[in-house]
């Protein structure tokens, strides 16, 4: 049988990088095929290049055993590959059935395409109303809008880009009894994931991209994750041995915390207790955009509250500025690397007096003391293995990774009594992550409270020593994270309180 | 097929580059323009640039007036360095600086005849205190309200000119000046005049002034925390936020900043190089200055000699309408040309031009 | 003072003629704007428009040739800001400003010898019995084409912008260009366009303004025109029907204050030339103190530079 697409040879070069070197496989008619690899292997790059957005520098592409190159998206729309986005793909202020139009070639009138979105979603159980706005609605319903969008067009070949990162273990399931439809109707899905479980789960086959290059294929249900994790990062894996933990004196008490969200489409914390400990790791869960970013910012002191929502060691401090609590021993690494946690086109040594420069005594009556401050940026570098030729580079010339060491770095380096970070792995290769979350269970050891905002699951899993799930802006009760079930964590981060009985 | 290619880091070479590049680009461009015009362009080129500093049948009147020009040129656009970098748009510099003219003058005029050391001082705050005010309307609207402070800076541009032109109709039209719109004469005025204070340089109490901004901009700006907090204010909101600094604190100090400087530099001038308030005041000093800033790269020395180059434009524009009849208006077509050329070829800074035979990008 | 000189009916029909100059530059920057580009050099654009097209009104004789050679000349400038800020990327409020000043400088240049000069006579329409109806013939029928025709271009932005899928393009390029980009559209195409259009509506409102309005050529004569046109843009909540009624508010209080110079209240003359600017300046304060509503309104992407990284 001819396979659906076929890829040979393809290379792309960017300066400095082979972002795909010679990748080729087949995928066959019904079937779905995991592209599987690390932040920075070349998965986008290849998925840009089947849907036209990048062109390869050389290889061939063969749809229906015809050759295929097409030039844009466009081109690629209409020979029947459709994607599924996993950020930059949705208009925020425009409606639902607008933004599906806005992803057709040949769209029907408003009506009429409000129709075949609801007997669309209806059909393949994917509730959606075409007239809201899309920045009201959840993580999951707007992918399920870019799903929506690409079926409407009968797609033969459906490429989904991280399409559970932003889903609950409910939504999940939702998701892949979808694709296993698509899937028996003869629609090829190209699922890119780093997630093994999911690729266990719902995959035929895998082709595994190391660097840019195919480093082996797999039938996915005759592995364990951790040999098609091996083969992914091409080294055994260590987990971090976790200590017993035994918690210390409160250090951050957190009571009623109410945020009216600033932005229209953000969401109000609302009611939000809890108390940090000594030495504790304190893991919140949630699907992006339940109040994750407000309550970084609420905690970082960017934004204000009533002053005694917030206590650290005794005093309240929810009133007072980042600085002033900087210097009281509060300290926060938001997600958001490059414009948030740094100033992009700063280089790592004003990066360091970003959030340096009160607790560490790096100015004199308002004077820099750029020689201080650059020895201090040059000890982030070197004791958290930052990858620069030097701290005069700007931040936005590290890779994802090492500029999160340096983030996550210039905090620990300032011996925090508390240290709050949100998502301090995303989008970072395996071994940094690894070192990252090395070093936060190291700070807990010392005695420092550490609350970790993730979405990644298996992370808080990892280094939690207590657990809490934050949904639609409120704060779950908070937990001890051994024998805490998946299914109750989904259950949660829907927004039920599972344990009423418990409670 | 030429591409861009971003530079890993920005390059410093290109920044003190481009603005030769703009300049030069100007003077080409300027060139074929006055040719248009049917001048002779070199003959122009060697007017505008060459003869007000070195062609010794014009150069003793018109190098002292190098400094004239620039001081307020320079005094304002540092004012305004500080707001650009921090992404605060102060556009309204020419009605601080009438402001300044207008409060400082005023309060001299109100004083006169009375003469004493105290007076100079005292207009230079009210001048200072004039612009001040005048561009904390803006701040306050933009902190209070959220209200853009381009358009309300600008649209306090034409207020100012409507009130000056309210004054010297009314409270401050002279009792000598046959009836004209013009108030009385500081040279008149011993104590609120500010004299050249060394004979055929130019140099007033304004400029002397405007050296002090230059060192204390510069200090500033490289060493001092707040310097720093603008700097992060302009790349970042959320970074800025983050380190601590209040936003609103920001856009305080950089319009409050610059609108006193202007204000001074409007008073300077009205009591010293103009004489006099009149409608004819407003030479449009308020918005060359933003073309100051951005050849001077934001940077106070950078402004200091972008201040003095396009003070050389002024006075070397007024010689060639002089000499060769070219409209004054050339020479603002020839400052716009210059920005357009120093933003386009600032790309060079971040990018490198490549060519390249086997582009294969969509786009 | 006499008020009885002002006739309400009289002040209706100047009202709308001196706002068209402003609606026109309004309605141009706000499809601009709608695609996510912030453009303020439309008072250099409106004073190109208003001294090419009385040149060309003058040399032809034509109106219309003037009216049409001011919008392609307000079109050609707005190219020069267009290729700075989405070729090469530069600073669109720097880049805007600089617009301004070089137009103002362009139009001084080009307009010397054009001072002083009648252009050719550009009459209100008259339809038989209707125009000579009392009242609402003259507000209603006595106007010239060009007032129709800045009527019949906001409701063709509106169709567009709600109605159209090339509103639909338009509108999400300006609300995130990288999704656009990732779905496939031409960002910088499309926003060209947006701007040339822009730079087209502001050359005739410049034409307007220097054929119908005033009608003269003098240097400066927009005279922050352009400026609150883009107060207009904001105080419209991006929408064009709401732009008419900004624009005719100005428009108002410009012709009261003119009306009350004429008849002589005892102020100077010069506190009443402030009050548009003044108006401009509460409206804008009125309107941004509403900050959830402003960002709903406010296309995401505005002012901020596209660059495909792929």
């Amino acid at each position: 049988m001819t396979p659906l697409l076929h890829l040979s040879g393809l290379t792309k070069a960017y300066p400095g990088v082979v972002a795909n070197d010679n990748v080729g496989f087949e995928i066959a008619p019904g079937e779905v095929h995991a592209l599987l690899g690390e932040n920075g292997a070349g998965k986008s790059t290849l998925v840009k290049m089947i849907y036209g957005l990048v062109r390869p520098d050389s290889g061939e592409m063969r749809l229906h055993g015809q050759p295929f190159a097409p030039h844009e998206p466009r081109a690629a729309r209409a020979a029947g590959v459709a994607m599924v986005f996993q950020h930059f793909s949705l208009f925020e202020a425009l409606s639902v059935a607008e933004n599906i139009a806005l992803g057709m070639d040949d769209a029907p009138e408003t009506d009429a395409l409000s129709d075949e979105i609801r007997s669309v979603s209806k059909k393949y159980g994917l509730t959606l109303d075409p007239d809201r706005m899309v920045g009201d609605l959840s993580a999951g319903e707007r992918q399920r809008v870019e799903i929506v969008r690409c079926l409407l067009q009968n797609p033969k070949l459906l490429v989904m880009d991280e399409p559970t990162s932003v889903l609950t273990p409910q939504e999940v399931d939702v998701l892949f009894e979808t694709l296993r439809r698509l899937r028996d109707e003869g629609t090829s899905i190209l699922y890119i994931s780093h997630k093994l479980e999911e690729i266990r789960t719902i995959c035929d086959n895998a082709t595994i991209l190391r660097l840019g290059k195919v480093v082996g294929t797999c039938v996915p249900s005759e592995e364990t994750p951790r040999t098609m994790a091996e083969m992914m990062v091409g080294t055994e894996l260590k987990s971090p041995t976790k200590r017993p933990y035994k918690p210390g004196r409160v250090l951050l008490e957190v009571k009623n915390l109410q945020l009216p969200s600033k932005d229209p489409f953000g969401t109000s914390l609302r009611d939000v207790s809890f108390s940090l400990h000594a030495g504790e790791v304190l893991g919140v869960a949630g699907v992006a955009g339940n109040g994750q970013d407000e309550l970084l910012l609420a905690l970082s002191g960017e934004e204000l509250t009533d002053t005694a929502a917030i206590t650290l060691k005794g005093a309240t401090i929810g009133s007072k500025g980042p600085n002033h609590r900087r210097l009281q021993g509060l300290l926060a690494a938001p997600e958001e690397r490059l414009g948030h946690a740094a100033a992009p086109d700063m280089s790592l040594t004003e990066n360091a007096l970003l959030t340096g420069h009160a607790r560490q005594r790096l100015t004199n009556k308002g004077f820099v003391k750029w020689q201080a401050t650059q020895n201090f940026a040059r000890a982030i570098i070197q004791k958290f293995d930052v990858r620069t030729p030097g701290a005069s580079h700007a931040a936005k010339s590290l890779s994802g990774g090492n500029l999160q060491k340096f983030v996550i770095g210039r905090e620990i380096m300032q011996r925090p009594d508390v240290l709050v970070v949100n998502q301090p792995t995303w989008g970072v290769d395996a071994s940094a992550a690894a070192f990252i979350r090395e070093a936060l269970l190291e700070l807990a050891e010392q005695g420092a409270g550490v609350l970790v905002i993730s979405q990644d699951l298996d992370e808080l899993m990892e280094i939690s020593d207590t657990f809490a799930v934050l949904a639609e802006g409120r704060l779950s009760r908070v937990r001890s994270a051994s024998g805490v079930t998946i299914e109750e964590i989904g259950l949660l981060m829907g927004g039920t309180e599972v344990d009423h009985a418990a409670a | 097929m030429l591409r861009l290619e971003a530079r890993p880091e920005p390059s410093r070479a290109m920044v003190m580059l481009t603005p030769i590049i703009a300049v030069v680009a100007t003077m080409i461009a300027g060139g074929i323009l006055f040719a248009f015009l049917g001048n002779n362009p070199f003959t122009a080129i060697r007017i505008i640039f060459w003869d007000p500093l070195f062609n010794d049948m014009v150069a003793s009147y018109t190098r002292p007036q190098l400094l004239v020009k620039a001081a307020p040129l320079i005094l304002m656009a540092i004012g305004l360095s500080f707001g650009f970098r921090a992404n605060v748009w102060n556009i309204g510099a020419e009605g601080q600086f009438i402001m300044g003219a207008v409060i400082g003058g005023g309060t001299a005029l109100a004083l006169y005849p009375l003469e004493s050391p105290l007076v100079f001082p005292l207009i230079i705050i009210m001048g200072g205190l004039g612009g001040f005010l005048w561009a904390m309307i803006p701040a306050i609207l933009k902190i209070r309200f959220n209200a853009n402070e381009i358009l309300v800076s600008l649209m306090l541009v034409y207020v100012a000119a409507q009130f000056l032109a309210a004054m010297v109709t009314g409270p401050m039209k002279s009792p000598v000046g046959m009836g004209f719109p013009v108030s009385r004469n500081f040279n008149e005025y011993q104590s609120a005049f500010n004299a050249e204070l060394l004979s055929n340089t130019g140099l007033h109490f304004g400029v002397l002034v405007m050296m002090a901004v230059v060192v204390l901009g510069y200090i500033f700006l490289t060493r001092h925390i707040f310097g720093f907090q603008i700097r992060v204010s302009g790349q970042s909101a959320r970074a800025s936020k983050f380190a601590g600094v209040n936003p609103h604190t920001t856009v305080a100090l950089c319009l409050g900043i610059s609108g006193a400087l202007a204000g001074l530099a409007g008073l300077f001038e009205v009591t010293g190089p103009a004489g006099k308030l009149s409608t004819n005041f407003p030479l449009g000093y308020g918005f060359t200055a933003i073309i100051v800033a951005f050849l001077g790269r934001l940077h106070p020395v950078g402004i200091l000699l972008a201040g003095l180059l396009m003070a050389l434009t002024y006075i070397g524009g007024e010689l060639a309408q002089f000499q060769m009849s070219i409209p004054a208006a050339a020479i603002q077509v020839f400052q716009g040309m210059l920005l357009f050329f120093l933003l386009g070829v600032d790309i060079l800074v971040n990018f490198r031009l490549r060519w390249d035979t086997k582009s294969k990008e969509a786009h | 003072m006499d008020l009885s000189s002002i006739s309400p009916v009289t002040l209706i029909v100047s009202l709308m003629a001196a706002s068209t100059p402003i609606l026109l530059a309004a309605l141009g920057e706000l499809v601009v704007e709608k695609s996510g580009v912030l453009n303020l050099g439309v008072e250099g654009m409106m004073i190109i428009g208003a001294v090419c097209g009385f040149i060309a009104a003058v040399t032809t004789g034509s109106p219309w040739l003037g009216f049409l050679f001011g919008a392609i000349c307000g079109a050609a400038v707005s190219m020069i800001f267009a290729v700075l800020t989405q070729y090469l990327m530069a600073n669109q409020v720097a880049s805007g400003l600089g617009l301004t000043m070089f137009g103002l400088g362009l139009a001084a240049l080009l307009g010397h010898s054009y001072t002083g000069i009648n252009p050719p006579s550009f009459s209100q329409i008259h339809i038989p019995v209707l125009s000579d109806l009392p009242v609402v013939g003259r507000i209603v029928f006595g106007h010239d084409p060009m007032i129709y025709f800045s009527l019949a271009l906001t409701f063709g932005i509106w169709y567009f912008l709600t109605r159209t899928r090339g509103g639909l393009v338009l509108r999400a390029v300006g609300e995130s260009h990288d999704a656009a980009h990732a779905l496939g559209y031409k960002v910088i195409r499309i926003r060209m366009l947006a701007i040339a259009f822009g730079g087209a509506c502001a050359g005739l409102g410049g034409a307007y303004l220097s054929l119908v309005r005033v009608p003269q050529w003098a240097e400066g004569m927009t005279a922050g025109a352009g400026w609150i046109a883009l107060a207009i843009v904001v105080f419209a909540s991006w929408k064009p029907g709401r732009a008419i009624i900004g624009a005719y508010l100005f428009g108002g209080v410009t012709v009261l204050q003119l009306n009350l110079q004429a008849a002589g209240l005892a102020i100077s003359p010069a506190y009443l030339s402030m009050t548009p600017y003044l108006a401009t300046i509460i409206v804008l304060v009125i309107m941004a103190s509403d900050k959830k509503r402003q960002s709903l309104n406010a296309p995401a992407s505005l002012g901020k530079t596209f660059f495909a990284s792929t």
